[in-house]
């Protein structure tokens, strides 16, 4: 006895060790979560410190003659042709009145965004009553003047390593000291498409075109991988095939995205001569890389349900039918739908395969149908991040923020939907 | 209790007096020799002894095996089950109990290893026929299974199920009518009547219990196959279960697996006992109780064994 540990001194002396060991991978876990927390805060702050800027956008007050003799010289108007940008540097050269020649007025035409003539066409497209007024208007600013205004193009340079000449700058600070200049919400961010300008860009035809193909998506792969995931976990006998589709579909998963771009382009577009650039094409294809996830997570959320539910169903006398539907669907659909939403979201984060499919070209229009063409938010994304201007750089910061506000909804929608449906089991 | 105590003495006084189990031995016929329980080699033959047969058979077993894979889970059984009778089926542990009453309404077919061979008869007709729908059948013969399982729905719509997709009641108020019968015939209604919404899964693990009863014979079955009910029942609950099956095999055959001796000798007319798959003896409750014929039945039933 004296020898011989007892069983309470045997587990007192391991104590130590034990509790040892626990704390260090508590703590190991602990650094692990601050590290990743620690990039994640580094990756917003930089993001929204890039993007926040693009949410704001310069305006010029100006006092614009709607005159009818440029507007309409021959008494009709015509409102495609019309010289509204005629009217805007009428109003600039009011507002500055000591510029002459023909350089130095150039110089101050451009200081505009060619949004401010597009501006006035609406407004008399609108409202021909404003025919012979003068109206106080804000303008958009072009792209350069509004980096000035926000401090990203250093005044005090040599004029011939920025984009504003002396004089320009000049005037900007004229108008900026009368109060003529002013940041406001850039709506155009989000209610135009794509352009060349980028005080005009915006990612309302990428968001559309991402929307449409959303909806393709969602429609046609939460159904087939439903119903495949039922089938095969329910249905199918298990043999050597049922393994084969197993194995293929694990493996689908793990395809990179872009070859599922390349089979859309082989399938979709050159066989099936559906229009390029489309999102019902881009839907097609997202469809076929969210499948496989789909389905995995179907079938998990299938396998999780208790065999004893099944088991208490059919010795009720329920078919295999009636026990899918009325048993294991309701307790599965909180695992199917969230896998549903992260394949949507992975869908909607995708740009590889929408390249090989043509929905990188340069849209203008907001899609309005599955068949216009158009881009996606991540290849909008891309695009922007490809031009050289530097006030595409913080639209593209914008559109990121926009894309993760999208994810963060989904993911969002699915903790909420996978909380509401399980309350009930 | 008592009348077990009796019975156990009864079976001592008689040990002495046991005629040894010498079933003839086919050619085709494998018998296994078992361990015995007190060193001495038993021997287990293919032969069941007792009376397998019965009169007014409702359900038949004839030559049954039941194989998982390569598990040889029940040898060779032949078993009649009678209208307005309820068979116990005891035995030790892993003896194939639960994997016979399963085979009796087509459980089995639902496991994806499991193999049944031979015939089983309900009613004059071969339920393991291409003809037979398993779903017509499990209607005819209803289960309540060894762990507690309810819907995660409500009380309600626990019980209403089985009427419902059979289409059992005409209107509501009529399946208003069956729910509470069978809540009440189950012995539940009491506790629940007034909480009919809330979940099943919110029971206790005998109420849970007693619900599943309620929804099986709110189906209304003609067999009511039981494995250890009442496992998971308080004293009280057990007797309102047992007074049921009392009631219940007025019209129905009953079968229920059960643990405790004392609940076969009280609600079973006849008792069958299993054996590593194999069906040792079947007989008249008092019979096997008494005076069991085979050497393991009696050491099972004086508690040698299990
Ligand atoms: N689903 C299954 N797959 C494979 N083997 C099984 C399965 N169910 C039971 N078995 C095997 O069949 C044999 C009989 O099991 P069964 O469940 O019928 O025993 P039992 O008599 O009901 O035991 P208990 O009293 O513990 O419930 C056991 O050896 C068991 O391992
Ligand atoms: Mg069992």
């Amino acid at each position: 006895m004296s020898t011989e540990l007892t069983t309470r001194q045997k587990v007192e002396a391991g104590l130590a060790r034990r509790r040892r060991k626990e704390f260090t991978f508590r703590l190991v876990g602990m650094f692990a979560t601050a590290v990743g927390i620690l990039f994640l805060v580094i990756f917003f702050a930089t993001l929204l410190g890039k993007g926040s800027s693009a949410f704001s956008q310069t305006f010029l007050q100006l006092n614009v003659e709607f005159n009818e003799d440029v507007l309409a010289p021959n008494g009709e108007l015509d409102l495609i042709y019309a010289d509204f940008d005629g009217l805007i540097r009428t109003a600039l050269l009011n507002e500055l009145p000591d510029v002459s020649g023909r350089g130095e007025r150039r110089e101050l035409y451009r200081l505009v965004s060619i949004g401010a003539g597009y501006q006035i066409q609406e407004m008399i497209a609108q409202n021909s009553e404003l025919m012979g007024t003068t109206q106080s208007i804000w303008v958009p600013v072009s792209a350069n003047v509004d980096m000035l205004m926000k401090g990203n193009i250093d005044a005090s340079l040599d004029e011939s390593l920025r984009p504003l000449s002396d004089w320009q700058i000049g005037w900007i600070n004229k108008l900026d000291q009368a109060g003529r200049l002013d940041k406001k919400f850039n709506t155009a961010l989000f209610t135009n498409g794509d352009s060349r300008e980028p005080e005009l860009a915006g990612i309302k035809g990428a968001t559309m075109g991402s929307f449409f193909m959303l909806v393709v998506t969602i429609a046609l792969s939460f159904p087939i991988g439903v119903a495949a995931a039922i089938y095969l976990e329910e249905f199918a006998p298990k043999n050597r095939w049922s393994d084969l589709i197993e194995v293929n579909i694990n493996n689908l998963a793990a395809v990179p995205s872009i070859v599922f771009g390349l089979l859309g382009l082989a399938v979709f577009i050159n066989w099936m001569a559906l229009p390029r650039s489309a999102p019902l094409v881009g839907g097609l294809v997202l469809t076929l890389l969210t499948l496989p996830v789909i389905i995995i997570a179907s079938r998990a959320a299938i396998k999780a349900v208790p065999p004893s539910i099944r088991e208490a169903a059919l010795g009720l006398g329920a078919s295999q039918m009636q026990v899918v539907f009325h048993h294991v669907l309701p307790l599965a659909m909180p695992g199917m739908l969230t896998g549903a939403i992260i394949g949507m979201s992975r869908a909607l984060g995708e740009s590889a395969p929408l390249l090989m499919i043509g929905m990188i070209a340069f849209v203008v229009d907001v899609p309005g149908s599955f068949t216009d063409p158009s881009t996606a938010l991540p290849v909008q994304i891309y695009l922007w991040a490809d031009s050289p201007e530097r006030a595409f750089a913080e639209r593209t910061s914008a559109a990121i923020i926009v894309l993760l506000g999208f994810l963060l909804l989904m993911n969002l929608t699915a903790v909420i939907i996978r909380k509401r449906m399980e309350r009930k089991w | 209790m008592v009348a077990i105590e009796q019975d156990r003495k009864v079976t001592q006084l008689k040990t002495a007096a046991m005629t040894e189990t010498t079933d003839t031995p086919t050619e085709h016929h494998v018998d296994l020799a078992v361990p015995g329980y007190h060193g001495q080699e038993v021997e287990l033959g293919r032969e069941t002894v007792g009376n397998v047969r019965c009169d007014n058979a409702f359900m038949v077993a004839e030559n049954v095996n039941v194989y998982y894979g390569d598990n040889h889970a029940i040898r060779d059984v032949t078993l009649e089950i009678g209208k307005k009778q309820v068979v116990a089926l005891i035995g030790p542990s892993g003896c194939g109990k639960s994997t016979f009453l399963r085979c009796l309404n087509r459980m089995n077919d639902t496991i994806e290893t499991a193999r049944v061979t031979g015939n089983i008869l309900l009613d004059g007709t071969d339920i393991y026929s291409k003809q037979q729908d398993p779903v017509a059948l499990r209607a005819r013969v209803g289960i309540v299974f060894q762990k507690p399982n309810p819907f995660p729905k409500s009380i309600y719509d626990n019980v209403a199920y089985g009427p419902r997709i059979h289409g059992l009641a005409g209107d509501r108020s009529e399946l208003d009518g069956i729910v509470h019968s069978s809540l009440e015939r189950a012995g539940l209604l009491k506790e629940v009547k007034d909480r009919l919404e809330e979940p099943g899964t919110s029971l206790s693990g005998g109420q849970q219990q007693r619900l599943c009863i309620a929804r099986t014979i709110a189906v209304n079955p003609e067999v009511i196959l039981m494995d250890e009910p009442c496992s998971a029942l308080d004293p009280i609950a057990t007797a309102r279960i047992e007074d049921l099956m009392d009631e219940l095999c007025e019209d129905y055959a009953i079968v229920i697996v059960t643990h405790s001796m004392q609940q076969a000798a009280r609600v079973s007319r006849r008792v069958a006992y299993f054996h590593l798959g194999y069906l040792v003896e079947v007989d008249d409750t008092d019979k096997v109780f008494t005076n069991p014929q085979h050497k393991l039945t009696e050491d099972y039933i004086t508690g040698r064994i299990g």
